[in-house]
């Protein structure tokens, strides 16, 4: 054992943290949702397992596993299997480079943007294969949805995370936080930070926009047909999405793990991050419990008439601004 | 759509929305042809939900198919058991006391405004916003509540008798009564505030499924429906039935008959219900609640009757023949949901997916109504 190079033993401790992080923070997150919806519709939401319900995801997590998965006739058994782990393991993947804290950061790649952003395109690739592997037509548009959406929206998306790059001259995480020792980037960007908000709820198929899986049209969209684990991960791999929108919102135009010191805590920085996290992930809750639901044309043309065009202009006027 | 003759029917796939679906609210099947998300055709299927009712009522006697009434339509009950009593009556001659009458009016205007905020919730929920419902769910209950109390049924009731009602109401239902519309109305504003004037629920359903009014009386469009497209056509004042005009009340009307004035309308008439029940409410009666030699045994004479009151929905219909014994010898029905429905396949021509999800919703569909 002692031949084990010693950055083995690293990434091997730290992929175990992430994973257990992403398990752990979607179940707290699942929670989390079921009772802010709960409150923000009047009603108390999971109450009986444990005091206030705490245990409810554990248990549901439980009976989901325990659940036989159902491969309906005529499916592509291969694609269909696949589709859930494509859903789920690039959006756990991603957060090997997301800077918690000053040290406590997987690995600092030195483009660390373009491998989260590569990773967070895969998402795509699984919906489609889900719908399209379910042998059913509810699925299958909403894959259709589902990529037209992710593929349009992620141009805003880059547009307004291309602002910021302008300004840090780097592509590696740690380094764009620490671009922000002076001021956050939300203040210099707003427009940037909105676009990428908006951009990133439609990347993650949240409500106003959860067009690919919108119940009330398509049944339950893409995963129609999923049931027991096979579905658990598409939900642990959207809570993972939404996580990692959270983090990329802090770390580009929230400061990171920027905050003012706490008296007793080693880690104020990762627990600064975390909240901020926290704050982001709590307000796409608050929208999916708030708001409609939009249409697809509607969607579109908001993305191609309103924030593209944004995003274009606020880069030109970032390039003009920086170049002068 | 306009791709030549040679390719003409290469993207169109059919689409079985239903009789299992959340937005058809019961078991209606639509067969969509599609051309990727536009609609071609969409064909409504009814008969998963037929219960005869109309041959249950021809074999058993009067008093025993109000229980079938509030079956028809479980979401404004109140409203048919009024429909059936009263068309019973006019066709035997049997005269309501004026208390009866009253609590009459009052218990249906409380069914119809439980109808309208359950139709909010479900059309808001069709549309993708969750949270609604619950709150219309809320104030529903409260009218539940109420109508528990006088005749002990919470959704299917069977409160009307032939010469009146079952059960007195109480001074703590009229107290009840009286909250309950302070509380509604303070709740209105809020609605307006989080539903009416959200950006995305106004894109979602202005100028969607327009109902002209030439298409409504091509197909017998009637109810809040009929009143968006501007026509002002309410039984209850064109017909006027029971003691409907003695009260003041207003016919809300839209003017471009689609989703968003069909919205609109309700919202309206949910007031305008509210100032029926106050009135009822002020100067109700003493007295009996049921006529001194109301039948038990009803034979109505040889006969037939024709009477409509204003549902929830649309104007409902009931003709009755009586040949002498003590059951009909026809009974037929006609219930708004289903000529409302029928409409259906002409506004759904090239719209998208989501927009028929939300004309559907705006019609209000009951579907044990339709396919009695």
């Amino acid at each position: 054992m002692a031949l084990l190079p010693p950055e083995f033993i690293r990434i091997l401790i730290s992929s175990v943290l992430i994973v257990s992080f992403v398990f752990l923070n979607a179940m707290i997150l699942v929670y989390i949702e079921r009772k802010v919806a709960g409150h923000i519709q009047r009603r108390p939401g999971p109450m009986e397992v444990g005091p206030h319900g705490i245990l409810q995801t554990l248990i549901d997590g439980l009976k989901l596993m325990g659940k036989q998965i159902i491969f309906p006739d005529n499916i592509d058994k291969p694609l269909f299997c696949i589709a859930p782990l494509l859903a789920f393991v690039p959006a756990v993947v991603a957060f090997v480079v997301i800077p918690f804290s000053p040290k406590l950061q997987a690995v600092d790649l030195d483009m660390g943007i373009i491998f989260i952003l590569a990773l967070a395109s895969l998402n795509v690739l699984a919906i489609l294969l889900a719908g399209w592997s379910s042998n059913n037509k509810y699925s299958l548009i909403g894959a259709m949805r589902s990529v037209a959406q992710n593929i349009a929206y992620e141009i805003p998306m880059l547009l307004s995370l291309l602002a910021v790059l302008f300004m840090t001259n780097s592509l590696s995480m740690k380094s764009i936080v620490e671009a922000q020792k002076p001021l956050w980037f939300i203040v210099v960007q707003p427009v940037a930070f909105l676009i990428y908000f908006i951009a990133s709820l439609a990347e993650t198929n949240r409500a106003p926009f959860d067009l690919p899986e919108a119940e009330s049209e398509l049944t339950a969209g893409f995963h129609t047909e999923y049931g027991g684990m096979a579905y658990g991960l598409f939900y642990l791999g959207e809570y993972a999405n939404m996580v990692m929108v959270g983090a990329i919102t802090t770390t580009f135009f929230l400061g990171g793990w920027s905050g003012p010191p706490l008296p007793y805590m080693e880690y104020s920085g990762a627990f600064w991050f975390l909240a901020k996290v926290y704050f982001i992930v709590f307000s796409m809750i608050w929208f999916r419990w708030t708001f409609p639901r939009v249409r697809f044309d509607q969607l579109m043309n908001f993305c191609w008439k309103i924030m593209v065009p944004f995003g274009l202009v606020n880069l030109m006027i970032t390039a003009l601004v920086l170049k002068i | 759509m306009n791709q030549g003759p040679a390719r003409k029917n290469e993207h169109i796939y059919t689409l079985n929305m239903g009789p299992q679906h959340p937005s058809t609210h019961g078991v209606l099947r639509i067969i969509l042809e599609l051309d990727g998300e536009y609609i071609i055709t969409a064909e409504p299927v009814l008969g998963y939900i037929h219960r005869m009712h109309e041959k249950m009522g021809e074999n058993r006697p009067y008093p025993r198919f109000i229980a079938n009434m509030s079956r028809l339509d479980y979401v404004g009950p109140m409203l048919y058991n009024h429909l059936f009593t009263a068309a019973v009556e006019k066709l035997s001659g049997i005269e309501v006391p004026p208390r009866a009458e009253h609590v009459r009016i009052i218990t249906a205007e409380l069914s119809r405004v439980a109808s309208h905020l359950l139709w909010m919730g479900a059309f808001l929920m069709d549309l993708g916003a969750f949270t609604p419902i619950l709150y219309t769910f809320d104030d529903r209950e409260a009218i539940l509540d109420l109508l528990e109390s006088v005749c002990g049924a919470r959704i299917t009731f069977s409160y009307f008798r032939f010469g009146g009602v079952c059960n007195d109401i109480s001074a703590d239902f009229i107290e009840g009564t009286r909250a309950f519309i302070k509380l509604l109305r303070t709740r209105f504003p809020m609605y307006e505030k989080l539903v009416t004037k959200n950006i995305i629920f106004e894109k979602r359903v202005k100028d969607i499924g327009v109902i002209t009014p030439e298409m409504a009386r091509l197909y017998g469009v009637t109810g809040p429906a009929l009143r968006a497209s501007g026509i002002s056509y309410d039984v209850r004042k064109n017909e006027p039935y029971s003691i409907y005009p003695e009260f003041e009340f207003e016919i809300p009307c839209g003017e471009n008959g689609d989703c968003f004035d069909r919205y609109i309308v309700r919202m309206l008439e949910m007031e305008q219900s509210l100032r029926i029940i106050e009135q009822a409410l002020d100067k109700i009666p003493d007295g009996p609640v049921m006529a001194k030699h109301a039948p038990l045994k009803l034979h109505p004479a040889p006969g037939e009757t024709y009477f409509t009151v204003e549902s929830a929905r649309g104007e409902a219909g009931l003709l009755l023949i009586s040949d002498g014994s003590d059951t009909p010898y026809r009974l037929k029905l006609r219930t708004p949901g289903f000529s409302n429905l029928s409409v259906l396949e002409e506004l759904a021509k090239g719209i998208l997916l989501s927009d028929l999800v939300a004309i559907m919703g705006s019609l209000d569909l009951v579907i044990p109504e339709i396919d009695r």
